[in-house]
């Protein structure tokens, strides 16, 4: 029972929290199309930023480089995230338990410059004492895996809680050892979790600053450090371009990701109610 | 082979939970690995790094190459702590007033912030969370879609984005002035209302998960009950809906709050040059004045600021696998 | 996984504990239990939620190591076996089957782990899909099917590999009452066509009474009595397991006569006269367990010379093919007494409130001590 207040009012407050939310990239992707360099006028459908785009070399590069940094640091959260997610889960009691788990959950809100500072000072020791690392693409691509493996881990373990562990031990009934359970039928059944978690990890990595700045090297630049410089320096809609494109894609991709899960689990729940009958 | 002699007393077995029935099953060398692999990647990469950071934050200031000094003088062997580096950052000098200087301000209005920032995130992220979890089940997952969004694109952009719309020469200016509200642009940008504004826009998200995971599971026929009883809408809602809730607001609040005291990127690029946040405080400390052993004082000085609402979240939300149990 | 070859052991001692127990922490689930459980046998073991048979049948399958005791299959302890090792294949209550799988693949599963030859696995999964009428839905996935589908896959991946012991979890526990009835015989007749030894946990007497060869009652990490549903039924050991199995009538007493062949029991609605032994002492206190439909009930005095009572009908049922009476005795008690609905009941003509007679036979009850 809902009543009028709360139908419409409701109706209201969401619409203007989405328009807040929206806001910045509607004007964005309108800006991205103007002719001069005016924020507030628009002047006039032109591509000319999107040239300019293509020709800036230092966005291309940082995008190429945070592409491979992300795709890096998405696979690695990824298996890193299984590996934390299953001893949480599984494993009931342990040496050093809640240390771990503190340690695993703690980036999700610990402050960036604190974990980026403490990263710095590791690397800067290490490279003291060792000679290695040198700052630059692999030690970003450490730094954003602490955080994806954080994140990772709270998609999967969710996963993991909800899977039936039956089918586990009715596969080592029927002769499968440990290691055939987990890659036969827990990992199927976790598959989709763990792509989450490889997306969501990706994501953070693309989008990282405070991070990358603290641990890249000279010369090396991920696309948001890029864009972080530009925007201190005031006002480029070559970056509203590349914010479009950005958009357009990820739109793209959210949406019919949604179409597809929607027609999945409708094409499912026909089956089930089918078999039921028959 | 019937009846055992007769036992002492027994209480109820309990059910072997499913969750942790594989007791003998699983051979102990993988069960080592499955949990060394792990361990060992947080024990180097963040309790490791933790642990540097305290040590230097007792050390001396040292040149470009080596910004550090070691902690003890490798010729004497004597262990010298500086606790100067955490000295200076509650007094300027040595008579000066106590809890008087820029970096105390500097948290204190990082912390002040914070708590508007997560308010603001509250108040807005609430009645919006509430009003999806009461939407038709058909259109949830939409509108979820809609919110979650902005969150897949990044998000330094976005804050960019706002530079344009608060510019003096930006849209939200021309509008105002079109409108006739204003004769001259006002300036909202790099002030401390164009922060927060940039500042609850990232976080909103944050807030609204949490809550309609759990507002979404609340059974609201509970509201319905008290309508019954004679309470009007509103007063149910703060009577019924909110305290059911709790558990959803404080992890709400604590995700937004905790790492908005340390934030870095939206204060530099939306806020004031004055009014300096201690996450651009540590920042300038570090790069700038080069000061590494200050800066880590600094950190180290934020992380005991926010161990209390740490433990409040983790209390909250606590380990979900021991929570099923 | 070959037997020890020197000794051949008895077939009624295939499956054996030996003074099985397990604990979890403070709490004892199963508290020496020894069966000897014979082979082809289908043995049930039953009781109600948290009487331990759930964590005995986990023992035998493997998935929760005894604390201590030891189980023997063949002859062989296979306590230290990991249940990947086991010739050991249980059928969950929930089915458990693989659902990234179809059903053929699921049946396969077993064999493949074996590494039999691709043929052999062919042959073996197509002969498990027609044993139980599945063979056109080898293709389906598991959500494709309906719950008594589902078993029957469920069923076909744990005979696949032809294990020397099938472990049953509720196997009817997930099904509606209508294909109970018929999956209940239906199962009892592929398990018997396999020809392979059973056992099978379930609450429900029925399931048990139906489809079991031979009965444990558990209760408390105990078992109270094997026996044939037969036995367990007319001859219960103790109070529980009386009580426990369909319905009784339970009048506590005290030994009057106690000799070789006959003994009887006073009690408060008189003395009763049982047709066995007790070889107890005079005076012990017992109890008379004896079944609704052993007691006769009638209006006029029956020629009968012992345990004739009287009382007064409060309670009647009509059941349709039997009917239920309840009635008082002056003492305080209260007996269940059911007759079948045939020619005699218009004879009987009993009504409430009516004073009646009730007796029985001295061998339709028996003597309980606990």
């Amino acid at each position: 029972m809902k009543t009028w207040l709360e139908k419409n009012f409701g109706k209201a407050w969401m619409a203007v929290v989405f328009v807040f939310l929206y806001l910045p990239l509607m004007f964005m992707v309108v800006f991205s199309f103007n002719s001069t360099r005016q924020d507030a006028n628009f002047t006039g459908f032109s591509l000319r930023w999107y040239e300019a785009l293509t020709r800036d070399t230092k966005i291309v590069e940082g995008f190429w480089l945070s592409l491979k940094v992300a795709a890096v640091t998405g696979v690695f959260s990824a298996v890193l995230g299984t590996f934390a997610a299953f001893v949480l889960v599984r494993y009931r009691r342990f040496l050093g338990r809640t240390i771990f788990s503190g340690m695993v959950n703690a980036p999700l809100v610990m402050p960036e410059v604190v974990i980026g500072m403490s990263l710095l000072l590791l690397m800067v020791g290490a490279q003291n004492a060792f000679g290695w690392p040198q700052r630059g693409m692999l030690t970003i691509i450490l730094g954003h895996t602490l955080l994806g493996m954080a994140y990772g881990m709270v998609v999967i373990q969710s996963r993991l809680l909800e899977m039936d562990r039956r089918i586990e031990e009715a596969a080592m009934d029927l002769g499968a050892r440990p290691h055939q359970v987990f890659f036969l039928i827990t990992l199927p059944n976790i598959f989709q979790a763990i792509l989450a978690a490889f997306l969501l990890s990706f994501t953070l990595s693309f989008d990282d600053v405070v991070i990358s700045e603290f641990l890249s090297g000279p010369g090396v630049n991920t696309l948001p450090q890029v864009i972080f410089g530009y925007a201190r320096r005031g006002i480029n809609p070559t970056i509203y371009a590349a914010a479009t494109l950005l958009i357009a894609t990820v739109t793209v991709v959210i949406v019919s990701y949604s179409v597809w899960v929607a027609r999945q689990t409708r094409k499912r729940e026909r089956e089930m109610a089918a078999a039921m009958r028959g | 082979m019937t009846t055992a002699v007769p036992s002492p007393s027994l209480t109820p077995p309990p059910t072997p939970s499913h969750q942790g029935g594989q007791v003998a099953a699983l051979p102990m060398p993988g069960k080592r690995f499955v949990i060394g692999v792990p361990y060992v990647w947080l024990g180097v990469f963040f309790l490791l790094p933790f642990l540097i950071l305290v040590y230097i934050s007792f050390v001396d200031m040292g040149n470009d190459i080596h910004p550090f000094k070691p902690i003890w003088d490798s010729t004497s062997g004597l262990l010298t702590l500086k606790y100067e580096n955490y000295w200076s950052i509650f007094k300027e000098s040595e008579d000066g007033a106590l809890f008087k200087t820029l970096y105390v301000e500097a948290y204190l209005r990082s912390i002040w912030y914070a708590l508007l920032t997560a308010a603001l995130c509250l108040g807005l992220g609430y009645p919006f969370a509430y009003f999806i979890a009461r939407s038709p089940a058909s259109v949830r997952p939409a509108l979820l879609m809609m919110v979650m969004l902005p969150f897949w694109t990044s998000f330094l952009l976005r804050v960019y984005a706002w530079k344009g719309i608060l510019a003096d020469q930006g849209v939200l200016n021309q509008l105002l002035m079109a409108l006739g509200i204003i004769h001259e642009p006002i300036q909202m940008l790099y002030t401390n209302v164009s922060m927060l504004v940039g500042m609850t826009y990232v976080y909103l998200p944050f807030m609204v998960l949490p809550l309609y995971a759990n507002l979404v599971k609340m059974d609201f026929r509970l509201l319905e009950a008290a309508y019954d009883l004679g309470t009007t809408p509103f007063k149910a809602f703060w009577l019924v809906t909110v305290p059911l809730s709790k558990a959803g607001i404080i992890a709400g609040f604590m995700l937004v709050f905790i790492p908005s005291v340390g934030e870095f990127v939206i204060p530099s690029l939306l806020g004031g040059p004055e009014n300096i946040m201690i996450g651009r405080a540590v920042w300038d400390e570090m790069f700038t004045a080069n000061n590494w052993p200050r800066a880590s004082a600094l950190a180290v000085v934020m992380i005991g600021l926010i161990v209390v609402p740490l433990a409040v979240y983790y209390h909250y939300t606590g380990d979900p696998a021991e929570r099923k149990a | 996984m070959a037997d020890k070859p020197a000794e051949k052991v008895p077939r009624e001692r295939y499956l054996e504990t030996i003074k099985l127990v397990k604990r979890f922490d403070e709490a004892v689930a199963v508290d020496e239990v020894s069966l000897s459980i014979g082979k082809g046998e289908i043995f049930a073991l039953l009781g109600s939620s948290g009487c331990g048979k759930s964590t005995l049948l986990r023992m035998l399958a493997g998935f929760e190591k005894p604390t201590s005791g030891q189980i023997l299959l063949g002859g062989q302890d296979v306590v230290g076996m990991p249940p990947y090792e086991r010739p050991v294949n249980m059928m969950f209550q929930s089915y458990a089957l693989f659902p990234h799988l179809n059903i053929w693949e699921n049946v396969a599963f077993g064999l493949k782990r074996e590494g039999l030859p691709k043929d052999e696995v062919q042959k073996r999964t197509g002969e498990m899909l027609d044993l139980v009428q599945l063979g056109t839905y080898a293709k389906r996935k598991p959500h494709q099917l309906s719950g008594g589908q589902q078993q029957r896959v469920a069923l076909a991946r744990s005979l696949a590999k032809r294990p020397k012991l099938l472990l049953l979890d509720e196997p009817l526990g997930a099904l509606d009452k209508k294909l109970r009835e018929q999956t209940q015989f239906e199962l009892v007749n592929i398990i018997e066509k396999v020809g392979v030894t059973v056992v099978m946990v379930t609450h429900d007497q029925e399931e048990a009474m139906t489809m079991a060869s031979r009965i444990a009652v558990m209760s408390k990490g105990r078992v109270l009595q094997v026996g044939t549903p037969k036995e367990i039924y007319e001859y219960p050991a103790t109070r529980f397991v009386a009580d426990f199995i369909g319905n009784v009538n339970l009048l506590d007493g005290q030994l009057s006569l106690d000799e070789p062949d006959r003994c009887a029991v006073t009690t408060r609605i008189g003395e009763v006269q049982v047709g066995h032994g007790v070889s107890g002492s005079l005076g012990m206190k017992v109890a008379i367990a004896v079944r609704p439909e052993k007691v006769s009930i009638a209006k006029q005095r029956p020629p009968v010379d012992h345990n004739l009572f009287m009382g007064k009908v409060k309670e009647i049922a009509y059941f349709g093919s039997y009917n239920t009476y309840i009635v008082a005795t002056p003492g305080g008690d209260r007996l269940k007494i059911t007759e079948p609905n045939g020619t005699r009941t218009s004879q009987l003509d009993i009504t409430w409130e009516d004073e009646v007679f009730f007796w029985w036979d001295n061998t339709d009850a028996v003597v309980l001590r606990d």
